[in-house]
């Protein structure tokens, strides 16, 4: 049969899938909403600093003072107007390590702090004052969280006792006070301008992961159904190449991952305020790349499953490992080593990466020269075994 | 092509496993003519069907479908069949005429000549006003009408029916037999036709094959099978007898012709007998017992009967060990009733 139509015939299937699509008003929304909740879900679940806000600390002064002076009050005055300018924290008051316990496994506050009682003693004698700062072991990111920004609080408010210390007690400006006691200054500085937001890192992975999450979910229900309902047969009586069924499904779910792809990167842009800061053309070839290398794997998957179900089953399987591997989520390097090869294999991992040098450090081609062979391989490689798998798995 | 045989098949087995689902069954179509394959759920006539439409290759033995070889010529094959399935082939969220145009392109068809024969397509199922509707706003008997034009849109010489009357109510299954019957005079389509259905074959078959556990046990004209049966074996009378009793029962159940006694309702009395005598032995004795006969009827041996003598057992579903559509797994008893596309 003529090549021309081989490629008429797939068109046709493709048409007929999409088209079937189109009308599917569920599967519409879904397009639309899966990657919208994902990208809310990823950017949220996380915490991170910015996610710190108007948290409930308590306070324990246990500051004896000395003689009529107490140090303390001035102290957790400052710390509280800190907390409310910046409307991280929110302070409430306790009288102690067991009461602030109390508190925590109530989940009344989430931290405490406790001014020990000779802070003013200290303070006025020249020694170290001391601050404990109480977290919930349950709860580790927040801890952390809340750990680093109550330590450069007191930090801050340590350094301006200093400097004012220093001003008064020996005559210092108060610039050169603070060269004095921080005689580094660090600045960082990323390779593109701008902080990134939890978006700006999320993003590339989300979109790489939707798309492959379409794919393979989309590609059972377009062969495997239409096994199961019989309208396959319907297709393999008609004197029409085999490549071509499976050319026409090929390039309607190539359809539907790209606009998939294209709905979650405008979604990013328009409402989350991710910033592309490399090619966009070469974000949608790496998404293109991405889809074929799915492609295959799940033509290999429903060749040798003979029902939607099953199909479906072994996606599942295939899927959430790919998912949680592949850098998406967590950084691979900080995996161990095994699990590291592992995602050193999967196709996910390299379109993640590719997507992240290019949309957040804005990397041109050459320096995702070898993410990209990756998939071109892969996917040839899973289409090549895949295309024979299919064509047996159909005469049966 | 040209000896007067649609389909000739010689020793064509296939096996799933261990399980011989066809097992070497050798017989021709006479181009021109409807075909029956008659038997239980799971005897076979499915992938017997599958197998003359490429969907499944052989194990062994030789096919020939409109004188090409069903292994070597399969593609060749396929232009000239059509084929409606125990499942639709239709897409229920495309309308019929897109369900048409689509699968008329994959025959490359030319798109007016497709156009003509959709429009007189849906003409011959009186569906025309129909042609822009979902096909899932349809009945399931609109349904199964549209599936089956769509066998037709490549005018194939020969078109395979299996099971095409599973699940319609008893209006669409008039008009499916009727729109059969149609097909094979007005168009001159060989049809081959599978059914569990007695009458069904009964009323559309020039010539049955019984199929039973993958063989075919009987092969005739429905007159023909019947014969087998008339006179040296099986008569079945019908006996109105108002003033019934038990006493008569009993004794028609001991006459040495009688094989069996069934009664309704209505106090009708089914007698199965054999024998020249069997009339004159029944009456004999219903009128000993003072019985009073107000009608009696001899009915003619059904298919039911040829296939009880044939095969030693009735028609029914046996446990069905049946492969599911292109693939060689084998799906429950229950999975027979014909899926509904939601």
């Amino acid at each position: 049969m003529a090549k021309s139509n081989l490629m008429k015939h797939s068109l046709w299937i493709c048409w007929k899938d999409l088209l079937e699509f189109s009308r599917n008003r569920i599967a519409l929304v879904m397009l639309v909403l899966m990657p919208l909740l994902m990208m809310l879900m990823v950017g949220f679940i996380f915490p991170s600093a910015s996610s710190v806000s108007n948290t409930p600390v308590a306070i324990a002064d246990l500051d004896e003072g000395l003689g009529n002076v107490t140090l303390s009050h001035q102290f957790a005055a400052t710390l509280e107007t800190f907390g409310n300018q910046s409307g991280l924290m929110k302070m409430s008051s306790a009288t102690g390590f067991d009461d602030i316990k109390m508190k925590i496994q109530n989940a009344e506050v989430s931290g405490g702090i406790i001014i020990e009682a000779n802070f003013t003693e200290n303070l006025l004698t020249g020694k170290q004052a001391y601050i404990t700062i109480v977290t919930d072991q349950s709860n580790p990111q927040m801890s952390t969280i809340l750990q680093q920004i109550l330590s450069s609080t007191i930090d801050e408010l340590g350094n301006m006792q200093a400097r004012y210390g220093l001003n008064q007690n020996f005559n210092v400006s108060l610039s050169n006070a603070t060269a004095m006691i921080e005689p580094y200054k660090v600045n960082v500085e990323g390779i593109v301008p701008g902080t990134p937001s939890y978006f700006q890192f999320m993003a590339p992975g989300v979109m790489a992961m939707v798309v492959m999450m379409s794919m393979m979910t989309g590609l059972p229900h377009a062969i495997s159904y239409e096994k199961d309902i019989g309208t396959m047969d319907g297709m393999m009586v008609a004197p029409i190449r085999r490549l071509s069924i499976i050319l026409g499904k090929v390039l309607a779910q190539t359809v539907r991952g790209m606009v998939q792809g294209i709905i979650i990167l405008i979604m990013a842009v328009a409402i989350f305020g991710v910033v592309i800061y490399g090619n966009i053309g070469l974000v949608f070839f790496i998404l293109f790349l991405c889809v074929f290398s799915f492609v295959g794997l799940g033509i290999l998957i429903t060749s040798f499953t003979d029902k939607e179900e099953t199909a479906s089953m072994v996606m599942m399987t295939l899927m959430f490992p790919m998912m949680f591997l592949s850098g998406v989520f967590f950084p691979i390097q900080q995996m161990p080593w095994y699990m590291q090869d592992i995602a050193n294999v999967l196709p996910l991992t390299y379109a993640t990466s590719a997507l992240r040098n290019v949309m957040v450090l804005g990397s041109d081609v050459s320096a995702i020269v070898f993410p990209l062979t990756f998939l071109i391989v892969f996917g040839v490689v899973m289409l090549l075994v895949a295309i024979p798998m299919f064509k047996k798995g159909m005469s049966r | 092509m040209n000896d007067g045989f649609a389909i000739k098949t010689e020793k064509l087995t296939k096996k799933f496993g261990d399980f011989t689902a066809v097992d070497h069954i050798s017989f021709d179509v006479k181009k021109g003519e409807i075909f029956g394959f008659l038997g239980p759920n799971g005897a076979g006539k499915s992938t017997t069907i599958r197998m003359l439409c490429t969907l499944s290759r052989p194990t062994a033995g030789t096919a020939t479908v409109a004188g090409l070889d069903v292994i070597k010529e399969d593609s060749h094959v396929r232009e000239h069949i059509g084929l409606v399935s125990e499942k639709l082939i239709m897409y229920d969220r495309l309308t019929a005429r897109e369900n048409l145009r689509l699968f008329g392109n994959l025959y490359d068809i030319p798109k007016e000549e497709l156009e003509k024969r959709i429009d007189e397509l849906l003409g011959f199922v009186r569906m025309q006003e129909w042609g822009d509707h979902q096909i899932r706003t349809f009945s399931t008997g609109m349904k199964q009408r549209i599936n089956v034009i769509r066998a037709l849109l490549n005018q194939p010489e020969i078109l395979f029916l299996d099971e095409p009357t599973l699940g319609l109510d008893p209006q669409s299954t008039n008009e499916i037999r009727e729109l059969t019957r149609k097909i094979n005079t007005d168009r001159k389509t060989t049809i081959i036709l599978t059914t569990h259905m007695m009458t069904e074959a009964d009323l559309l078959c020039d010539r049955i094959g019984i199929i039973d556990k993958g063989k075919i046990v009987a092969l005739d004209t429905p007159a023909n099978l019947k014969k087998m049966l008339s006179g040296k074996e099986v008569s079945n009378i019908i006996l109105d007898i108002p003033n019934l009793t038990n006493d008569m029962v009993e004794g028609l159940k001991v006459l040495p012709s009688v094989k069996s006694v069934e009664m309704d309702a209505d106090m009708h009395v089914m007698v199965k007998a054999t024998g020249n005598d069997a009339f004159d032995n029944v009456i004999d004795l219903i009128r000993k017992k003072n019985g009073k006969i107000a009608s009696m009827k001899n009915i003619e041996p059904t298919l039911e009967d040829v296939f009880l003598h044939i095969t030693g057992h009735e028609v029914r579903d046996e446990k069905v060990l049946k492969p599911s559509n292109a693939s060689s797994h084998f799906g429950p008893p229950g999975m027979r009733s014909r899926q509904r596309v939601r």
